[in-house]
C-alpha cells in the first residue's frame, strides 16, 4: 500500500514538473523581448510584409489560449517545427546527434562513478592518511575547474602537436576512417578517449566525496562494531555491512547529477568537437536558431525529470523507509 | 585563512589593474607583442594571435569576473531570501505553490536554461548578471525557508505578535537577523558557483563581447585554435586565476558554515 502510494506521488510530481517545463518553454519563446517572428527580423533585417507573414507562419496572431493549445498539441506529437539552420524537422535533426551525446555520457557516469566510489571508500577506510587527504585536495580543484578548460589542457598534452599527439583533436571519428567492424570502434574509441576523461575527471570529486562521507556515517553505526565485535576481517566488515549501507546516498546522486552531466557535455562537446546534443546546442545557439533551442531544451529538461524520478523511485526501492515517510 | 589570502590577493588584483597593467593593452591595436609569442621578459604570460599580453588580459580580466560573480550573488540571494522567507512564513497554500516553483527551478539543467535565457535576451554584462542570477536562487531559498519555520516557531516571535507586531515588523526584525547568518554563509558558496558560470557563459559566447573577463580569454583563445596549437600560456593564466578563486570561495565558505553551524565541527 505505502509503496504504491509513494510511486503515484513521485508519477504525479515528474507529470506536474513536466506540465511547467511546457508552459515556461511556451512563454519564454514567446513572451519575452518580442516574439520569435520579431526576434528573427531583427537578426536578418527582414521587410514588415515578410516579419507578418511570418507571424502568420507561427500562428502569433491568434489569441494566447489558442496558442498554447496549438503549442502543447504539436509538442505532444513530437512536432516541434522547423529547424532554422537546418532546415529540416528539429525531431529529425536532434534525433541524428543523440547517440553521441548518449554514448560520452554514459561512459562518463559509469567511469566516474566506479572510480570515485572506490576513491571515496578507500579514503574513509584510511581517514587521514595521505591518500585520504590527496583525494580531498584532489577533489576540491577539480570541483573548481571549469570541465571545458580541463579538457582544453588535455587536448594541449595529449592531441596537439606540441603535446604528445596520442589521441585525435576532436570529431568522433577519422575522416573517411574504417566505418564498420573492430576497426570502426577502436576509432570511435580513440575519439571518445580525451573527452570521456574530461568528464570523469570533472565528476568523479564529489563522487568521492559523497561516497567517502556517508561511509564515514555509516562507520561510528553499533552494527559496525557488532561486525568488528563477531571477529570478522576488516575488509568484510566494510564490503558486507559497511559498503551497502553507504551507497545509498551515493546512487541518488547519480541520478540527481546528470542535469550537471549534460551541462558538462555542452561545454566538453564544444571542446572536442563531439557531434553531440551539445554541440548541436552551441550550433543553435550560434545561428540562433529558437525552434532547435527550444526543442532542446525541452529534451534536457524531460531527460533531467525523468533522471529525478529514477532516482527517487530507486531511493525508495533501496530504503523502504522513504515509502512511509 | 588561505582562502581568505588568495581572496585578498585577487581583491588587490582587481581594483589596482589600471596601476599593474596599461588598459591600452587590452585593444587589438595597442597590441605590442607578436602573434603567440611565448613567454618571455617583455611578457612573462606570453600573447595572445592579437598580440596582446595575456597576463594584462588576466589582470584586467579578474575585474568582470568578480564583478559579475558578486551582483549576480547579490541577485540570487535576494531573490532566494524573499522567496525562502516568504514561504515558510506564510505556510499554506503560499509555501507549496512557492515551494513547487522552487523545486522545478532547482530540477531544470542549469546550462540549457542559462543558455536559452541568456540567448534570448542578448550579450550585455548586465544580461549575464540576470541570467545567473535568476538560475542560482533556489537552494539558497529552499534553505532559508528551513531556518524560517524554526525561527518564527520560537517563543520570542510569539511574544512579539502577542504584543500586536505586524507581519512586516516580525520578519524584519525577528526573522531576518536569524537567517541572515545562514544566508551569508550560503553566499560565499554561490559566488563560487556564480563565477564558475560566468566562465561557462562566456565561453559558449554568450558574454559582454566588448568587456574582458576570464571566460571570454578563454573563449578568445578557444576560437583562436589554442589547444591545437599548444598556446599553453594563452589558457593557464585565466584557467588557473578561476581555479584558484572558487577554491578560495569554497574554503571559507566551509570554514564560515563550520563557526556558524555548531553541530559540524568534528567531535
Amino acid at each position: 500500500m505505502g509503496a504504491r502510494r509513494y510511486l503515484t506521488a513521485k508519477v504525479v510530481q515528474a507529470l506536474f514538473t513536466l506540465a511547467f517545463v511546457l508552459v515556461f518553454n511556451f512563454f519564454l519563446f514567446r513572451i519575452l523581448p518580442g516574439n520569435p517572428a520579431q526576434i528573427l527580423a531583427r537578426q536578418r533585417r527582414l521587410p514588415v510584409e515578410a516579419v507578418r507573414e511570418l507571424e502568420r507562419d507561427f500562428g502569433l496572431k491568434d489569441p494566447l489560449p489558442q496558442q498554447f493549445v496549438n503549442y502543447a498539441g504539436d509538442t505532444l506529437r513530437a512536432n516541434f517545427g522547423i529547424s532554422f539552420k537546418f532546415r529540416r524537422p528539429v525531431g529529425e535533426v536532434i534525433q541524428g546527434r543523440i547517440w553521441p551525446t548518449v554514448l560520452l555520457v554514459g561512459v562518463a557516469t559509469i567511469g566516474s562513478t566506479v572510480i570515485g566510489l572506490l576513491i571515496g571508500i578507500y579514503g574513509a577506510w584510511r581517514r587521514g592518511s595521505g591518500f585520504d587527504m590527496g583525494s580531498l585536495g584532489f577533489s576540491l580543484v577539480t570541483y573548481a575547474m571549469p570541465e571545458f578548460w580541463l579538457g582544453m589542457i588535455l587536448l594541449i598534452l595529449f592531441a596537439s602537436t606540441s603535446g604528445l599527439e596520442l589521441f585525435p583533436l576532436g570529431n568522433i571519428r577519422t575522416p573517411g576512417g574504417p566505418a564498420s567492424g573492430i576497426a570502426h570502434l577502436l576509432d570511435v574509441g580513440r575519439h571518445l578517449f580525451l573527452p570521456a576523461l574530461t568528464l570523469i575527471l570533472a565528476l568523479l570529486g564529489e563522487y568521492a566525496l559523497i561516497m567517502r562521507s556517508s561511509l564515514l556515517d555509516v562507520m561510528g553505526d553499533d552494527y559496525i562494531v557488532t561486525a568488528r565485535a563477531k571477529g570478522l576481517r576488516e575488509a568484510q566488515v566494510l564490503r558486507r555491512h559497511a559498503v551497502p549501507n553507504a551507497l545509498l546516498p551515493t546512487v541518488t546522486l547519480v541520478a540527481l547529477n546528470l542535469g550537471f552531466v549534460v551541462s558538462g557535455a555542452i561545454t566538453v562537446e564544444t571542446v572536442f568537437s563531439w557531434p553531440g546534443l551539445g554541440l548541436l546546442t552551441v550550433e543553435a545557439l550560434q545561428a540562433p536558431d529558437y525552434p532547435l533551442l527550444q526543442g532542446l531544451f525541452l529534451l534536457f529538461s524531460v531527460a533531467v525529470i525523468v533522471a529525478n524520478l529514477i532516482a527517487d523511485l530507486i531511493y525508495g526501492y533501496l530504503d523502504p523507509r522513504v515509502r512511509v515517510a | 585563512m588561505a582562502g581568505l589570502i588568495i581572496l585578498g590577493f585577487f581583491l588587490i588584483v582587481a581594483l589596482a589593474a589600471p596601476l599593474l597593467a596599461d588598459s591600452r593593452g587590452l585593444s587589438p591595436v595597442g597590441a605590442t607583442g607578436g602573434v603567440l609569442d611565448p613567454p618571455s621578459l617583455d611578457y612573462p604570460m606570453g600573447t595572445d594571435d592579437l598580440g596582446r599580453s595575456v597576463l594584462t588580459l588576466t589582470i584586467w580580466g579578474s575585474r568582470i569576473s568578480l564583478m559579475v560573480g558578486f551582483f549576480a550573488t547579490a541577485l540570487s540571494m535576494v531573490i532566494g531570501a524573499v522567496i525562502g522567507i516568504a514561504a515558510g512564513y506564510y505556510g499554506g497554500w503560499r509555501e507549496t505553490a512557492m515551494m513547487r516553483f522552487t523545486d522545478w527551478f532547482l530540477v531544470i539543467p542549469f546550462l540549457p536554461l542559462a543558455i536559452v535565457l541568456a540567448s534570448i535576451l542578448g550579450r550585455s554584462l548586465f544580461n549575464i548578471i540576470l541570467v545567473i542570477g535568476i538560475t542560482s536562487w533556489p537552494g539558497t531559498a529552499r534553505l532559508v525557508r528551513a531556518q524560517t519555520l524554526s525561527v518564527k516557531e520560537r517563543p520570542y516571535v510569539e511574544r512579539a505578535r502577542a504584543l500586536g507586531a505586524g507581519d512586516w515588523h516580525l520578519i524584519t526584525r525577528h526573522i531576518l537577523p536569524n537567517v541572515f547568518p545562514l544566508i551569508f554563509a550560503n553566499t560565499i558558496l554561490v559566488v563560487a558557483i556564480a563565477i564558475l558560470s560566468e566562465t561557462t557563459l562566456s565561453f559558449l559566447g554568450l558574454g559582454d563581447p566588448l568587456r574582458i573577463s576570464w571566460g571570454t580569454i578563454l573563449e578568445f583563445a578557444f576560437n583562436g585554435g589554442a589547444a591545437s596549437r599548444g598556446a599553453w600560456w594563452w589558457l593557464l593564466p585565466p584557467g588557473v586565476a578561476i581555479v584558484l578563486v572558487v577554491l578560495a570561495f569554497t574554503m571559507c565558505g566551509y570554514a564560515l558554515d563550520e563557526i556558524l553551524n555548531p553541530r559540524l565541527r568534528r567531535r
